[in-house]
């Protein structure tokens, strides 16, 4: 029955305050959508320039995918370079081997353009030879973009991060105003506070997590080959665990700000493990933080499940796994309530 | 007055945060039925004793007994109530949710707590305000709301700290009356306050200095014992500065 008023109460001050509710609604699918639009964008379009290529071979060269600007003599192609009128050219004076320059100072923009020359001088020089390769895929597809691959980890990660700043942050207004001093001269129990606090927030993920992943997949398109439910359930375990974690962190902090400055400690360097970068190319003294962060296992599950279209025998560890983890997380917070009272 | 059932016995209690002793070997008995002041300065002790009367803390060594029973248990707690010196209110909340809220941690439902908020909100004088949210609240509305919710579970003993502080003085004065009607139904009222004149409404009165208590009886035995014509003077005698 307390549990209940705690958790009616949570709810009540959720609906109340209008901007965080927007807050943890509306942020990440503002970032989801902002990222989709970063990740999902048009190619670039390199501008190259050709310096004294023969006009029978600039004749044979594919000119789609590139601004093509033909240059008689290399100071001219230089300091276009310089200009920022072209990102590079290729010259091919006496000798039969192309030399390439680059303005060089984004990778991005090297690359592809450094690839159209390879693609546009390659096959003049193999002829049409060469063939085309069947390609099949285990996973994913042809057209899986990056957003694809980060979508399921950025999905989890919004989650997890707006959950446990919230969660936090209303936990430290709680002991600030002086209100868990007074749930505590009532007979209520401390797991019953975390429990309330637990269910309030979890009924409230539960809508959260539905609406911004139905929106990623939905809306932006994500990539999804398995069952919803299974994002959800991924989403919900996760964010517990967020919640757990955001009310143990918040008891060592004294004040809002304080909870703020846990954030690049607790929070970011989740990110680094979830499989946003390869996991395989961290530094070995460094690799083994992994495991111990509660994203890690998020990010695999929701990954197995929308990119590889796994099902339950392939999440369940995880899961079990986050759960773990919500309980640790609770039994610690029992321990630090007993700060505020002895039983 | 001495013939009443003490209901409040703190024995050799000591309270240590780190090396600082904050309460030294304080002996108290606090009898059924009355209304019971600890004066004193602030950081003199007074709050961490009432918190551990209300349950909120424990002694270093020592115990206090309350109703025959060693604090703290939450059996006692659901007896006790407690209004701390911050208001600790939900201000999202409108005042009815807040009591609905706290009525419930209580174990209150349906008609009783719906008897028992309407009881509360005439005592201190907010029945008109019931629906509006508590950050609308003035300072003086948001402390008698605190007491309202202190009041709820009808509870055999109030333990109140400064809970006037900040309060214009016709506001003390209704509180006041707030309090002496509940006392006159039987609650015991146990008060912390640092102002002087505030000491002289209680039935006996507890002189705390520096963690320890140096003197107990009613304003009237305290004032006649030192000879002095006001609780300031007397306070000053036991704390050894000469007048």
């Amino acid at each position: 029955m307390r549990v209940i008023a705690l958790t009616k109460r949570i709810l009540q001050q959720l609906i109340r305050d209008k901007r965080t509710l927007g807050l943890l609604i509306f942020a990440p699918i503002l970032v989801l959508t902002m990222l989709h639009l970063v990740f999902n964008g048009d190619d670039y379009v390199p501008k190259v320039g050709l310096v004294e290529i023969p006009e029978t071979m600039v004749d044979q060269i594919d000119k789609a995918d590139a601004e093509v600007t033909l240059y008689t003599n290399e100071n001219d192609a230089q300091q276009a370079v310089r200009s920022g009128e072209v990102d590079g050219y290729i010259i091919l004076d006496d000798a039969t081997t192309p030399a390439v320059f680059l303005e060089g100072s984004d990778p991005s923009v090297n690359s592809t353009t450094l690839r159209w020359f390879e693609s546009a001088f390659g096959s003049l020089q193999q002829g049409e030879s060469a063939g085309q390769l069947e390609m099949d895929y285990l996973y994913g597809s042809r057209d899986m973009g990056s957003f694809d691959y980060f979508g399921p980890v950025l999905l989890g990660f919004f989650v997890f991060f707006f959950v446990f700043i919230i969660a936090g942050v209303s936990f430290i207004r709680e002991r600030t105003t002086g209100t868990l001093e007074r749930l505590l001269s009532t007979p209520l129990r401390k797991w019953e506070i975390v429990m309330g606090y637990v269910f309030g927030f979890g009924i409230f993920t539960v809508i959260q997590s539905t609406i911004i992943a139905w929106y990623a997949i939905y809306v932006l398109d994500m990539m999804m080959v398995g069952a919803f439910v299974y994002v959800l359930l991924i989403t919900l375990s996760l964010a517990l665990t967020a919640l757990t974690l955001g009310i143990l962190i918040s008891s060592f902090a004294n004040n809002e700000l304080q909870m703020i400055q846990f954030i690049p400690i607790v929070v970011i360097p989740q990110i680094f493990f979830s499989g946003l970068f390869n996991l395989e190319t961290i530094s070995d003294w460094l690799s083994w933080v992994g495991p111990f962060t509660p994203l890690y296992y998020a990010a695999d599950a929701l990954r197995d499940v929308m990119v590889r279209g796994h099902g339950w025998s392939e999440i369940y560890v995880n899961l079990i796994v986050l759960f773990g983890f919500s309980l640790l997380f609770m039994l610690l917070n029992g321990l630090a309530l007993r700060k505020y009272r002895k039983i | 007055m001495h013939n009443r059932k003490s209901c409040i016995s703190i024995q050799h209690v000591y309270k240590k945060f780190g090396k600082h002793e904050v309460l030294k070997d304080i002996n108290l008995e606090i009898e059924e039925g009355e209304i019971f002041g600890l004066l004193g300065p602030s950081g003199a002790g007074k709050s961490t004793l009432v918190k551990e009367l209300a349950g909120l803390d424990v002694p270093t060594s020592g115990e206090n007994y309350i109703f025959d029973e060693k604090m703290p248990t939450l059996k006692l707690m659901q007896r006790i109530g407690y209004m701390a010196q911050a208001d600790a209110l939900y201000e999202e909340l409108s005042a009815n949710e807040n009591l609905h809220f706290f009525a419930s941690l209580y174990g209150l439902k349906g008609k009783k707590k719906k008897e028992r908020i309407k009881k509360v909100m005439q005592l201190v004088d907010l029945s008109d305000h019931l629906n509006k949210l508590v950050s609308n609240y003035s300072g003086g509305m948001k402390r008698r709301l605190s007491l309202a919710i202190a009041l709820l579970h009808e509870p055999e003993m109030l333990i109140l700290d400064e809970p006037t502080v900040g309060i214009d003085p016709v506001l003390r004065k209704s509180i006041w009356d707030a309090f002496y009607d509940l006392n006159k139904k039987g609650t015991t009222i146990i008060v912390t306050t640092h102002v002087m004149d505030e000491a002289e409404k209680c039935d006996r009165l507890g002189l705390m200095r520096d963690g320890t208590l140096i003197a107990v009886g009613t304003p009237e035995a305290l004032r006649k014992e030192t000879n002095s014509e006001s609780i300031e003077q007397a306070f000053l005698v036991y704390g050894g500065a000469t007048s």
